[in-house]
């Protein structure tokens, strides 16, 4: 059973291709399985943990907590908020990035592959800065923009903060989506084109449902992994749990417990995320091998 | 117009230009993703093997180790570490009568990377050595090596091709993170490009070229990695 276990396992580590592993590597994407949890040195371990909580309660301070609590929950809120809209902006994007390096003509492929490598090729932090300090300054300077209606939304930081977030998700999804696209066995294109589908019908109805679902794995991780790229916001003064916490630090010089606080929340947001996906993954009906 | 809106003279090397602290921002940069990719490595060497040949306390500590870093956004744990590695270690350095010790941004924004890079590092190595197959190490055993000869002359060699992929995903990574470090001020590329274009008000071209910087950097790995992997793949079929 273990050994069989363990072979299988190590068989789909190594078909993966190396982008996936490393998303793996780097994002939690299963939890801790509840079976065997009760063994004794589990047991014992479990207990020096809660000695630790315990301490970590009864002698740092925490008397600061009821009355930031609410701003704290705003924040977790704003930080779903930036997380989701980015994912499913970026997503949408990945898509055609994804598609149109697999089968699109060559200037769309190179304008493709561009995005993907300048945004892979630079820190986030970076992409960040550069679109918020730099767009940031450049927009004023056209009237034409400073007339816009749009112009209420440029002079706050969050647009800021979405748009780099989502280049990024679609840069790295587009890359894990591309190889999606191509991994769904030509067969199967084949057939649906030898049903007489059009190529839209071919694209929604077989296409794009069996890359997703081949994605769906790799997609989980990303996911997580833009989670905690949402703390950088903070950095360019969206109001997320990060800077509720930063400010939390600034007003009452405490050092550790906001920052453990906030290992916590990032913490149980990234197992809510698993579950999350776990579940939907559940709902899609494979074969079993 | 052009030539009025840019103004490259900022980019120069000598002192009016910014050129030069760029490239020593990136020099530093570099440092850091160098010291700290090398203590991930052998962070990530000790915990691959713990969570596969150690006992079961050593595997759930491992466990926990990669959980809690892959879970903790990176900013988070670079702000964790950085305080409470520098405080743990005035104490120490306290309880011992040394006073107290002055930590260089240097070594610190090493460990800190070091450390979250350890545990991206163990998943990936693990993975790598579970490809191996289990008869030759098994040989290896049969050939009486004690366990550690059997890392050194078996394991290893034989997992390495398979980690290298996922190993230089993890060094491209460790470059971008030391970005991260601007946040706790320690001057690296990032840092001194947003000093530099507060200073002048030239946002658009110093972030831009910081950006080319990182690119060339990612660039310059990616030939090197394809020639390291072309090496450590020359005894493979060719794919088909």
């Amino acid at each position: 059973m273990r050994a069989q276990e363990r072979s299988r396992e190590a068989a789909s580590l190594v078909e993966l291709p190396p982008e996936e592993t490393t998303v793996d590597a780097m994002a939690l994407t299963h939890l801790p399985s509840a079976r065997g949890f009760l063994k004794p040195h589990r047991i014992v371990l479990m207990a020096i943990a809660g000695g630790l909580v315990f301490c970590a309660i009864w002698f740092l301070r925490w008397d600061w907590l009821p009355q930031y609590a609410g701003a704290l929950a705003w924040g977790v809120g704003v930080s779903l908020l930036m997380l989701a809209s980015t994912s499913i902006l970026g997503f949408a994007f990945a898509v055609p990035i994804g598609l149109v390096q697999v089968t699109g003509p060559w200037p769309l492929k190179a304008l493709a592959q561009g995005f993907c490598t300048i945004i892979r090729g630079t820190p986030l932090l970076l992409q960040l800065w550069l679109l918020y300090y730099g767009l940031g300054s450049l927009f004023p300077q056209f009237p034409a923009i400073r007339q816009s209606f749009l112009w209420p939304y440029l002079r706050e930081a969050w647009p800021y903060g979405v748009a780099a977030l989502t280049f990024s998700f679609a840069a790295y999804e587009g890359e894990v989506m591309r190889g999606a696209f191509a991994g769904v066995p030509r067969g199967e294109l084949e057939a649906a084109r030898a049903f007489g589908m059009s190529r839209w019908k071919l694209f929604w109805r077989i296409w794009l449902p069996r890359a997703v679902h081949r994605a769906l794995p790799t997609l989980n991780g990303e996911t997580v992994l833009q989670l905690k790229s949402t703390p950088l916001v903070a950095t360019i003064t969206v109001i997320d749990v990060y800077a509720v916490v930063s400010k939390i630090r600034q007003v009452t010089y405490l050092t550790y417990e906001p920052l453990l606080l906030l290992a916590l929340i990032y913490l149980l947001l990234t197992a809510l995320l698993v579950v999350a996906f776990r579940y939907f993954e559940n709902k899609i009906p494979t074969r079993s091998v | 117009m052009t030539a009025d809106v840019i103004n490259w003279g900022l980019l120069a090397l000598e002192p009016p230009g910014w050129g030069g602290v760029l490239l020593a921002g990136l020099f530093n940069s570099i440092k850091i993703a160098i010291g700290g990719y090398s203590l991930g490595l052998v962070l990530g060497t000790g915990g691959a093997c713990g969570k596969l040949y150690g006992g079961p306390v050593v595997k759930d500590l491992m466990e926990i180790y990669t959980t809690l870093v892959r879970a903790v956004p990176e900013l988070v744990l670079i702000l964790l570490l950085y305080y409470a590695g520098t405080d743990v270690l005035n104490r120490a350095a306290a309880a011992l009568g040394y006073g107290t010790v002055n930590i260089s941004g240097l070594a610190a924004g090493i460990f800190v990377i070091g450390v979250v890079q350890g545990a991206y590092a163990t998943e990936v190595l693990r993975g790598a050595i579970l490809a191996v197959p289990a008869g030759q190490i098994e040989a290896a055993r049969a050939y009486g090596m004690s366990p550690l000869l059997t890392l050194r002359r078996v394991t290893l060699p034989a997992m390495l091709p398979h980690a290298i992929p996922g190993l230089s995903n993890l060094w491209l990574i460790s470059t971008k993170d030391t970005a991260l470090l601007a946040v706790v001020g320690f001057s690296e590329l990032t840092l001194v490009t947003r000093q530099a274009a507060g200073a002048t008000k030239a946002y658009m071209l110093f972030f831009c070229a910081a950006g080319a910087l990182y690119l060339l950097l990612t660039l310059v790995s990616n030939l090197i990695i394809r020639f390291i992997e072309a090496r450590a793949r020359r005894g493979w079929a060719a794919p088909s």
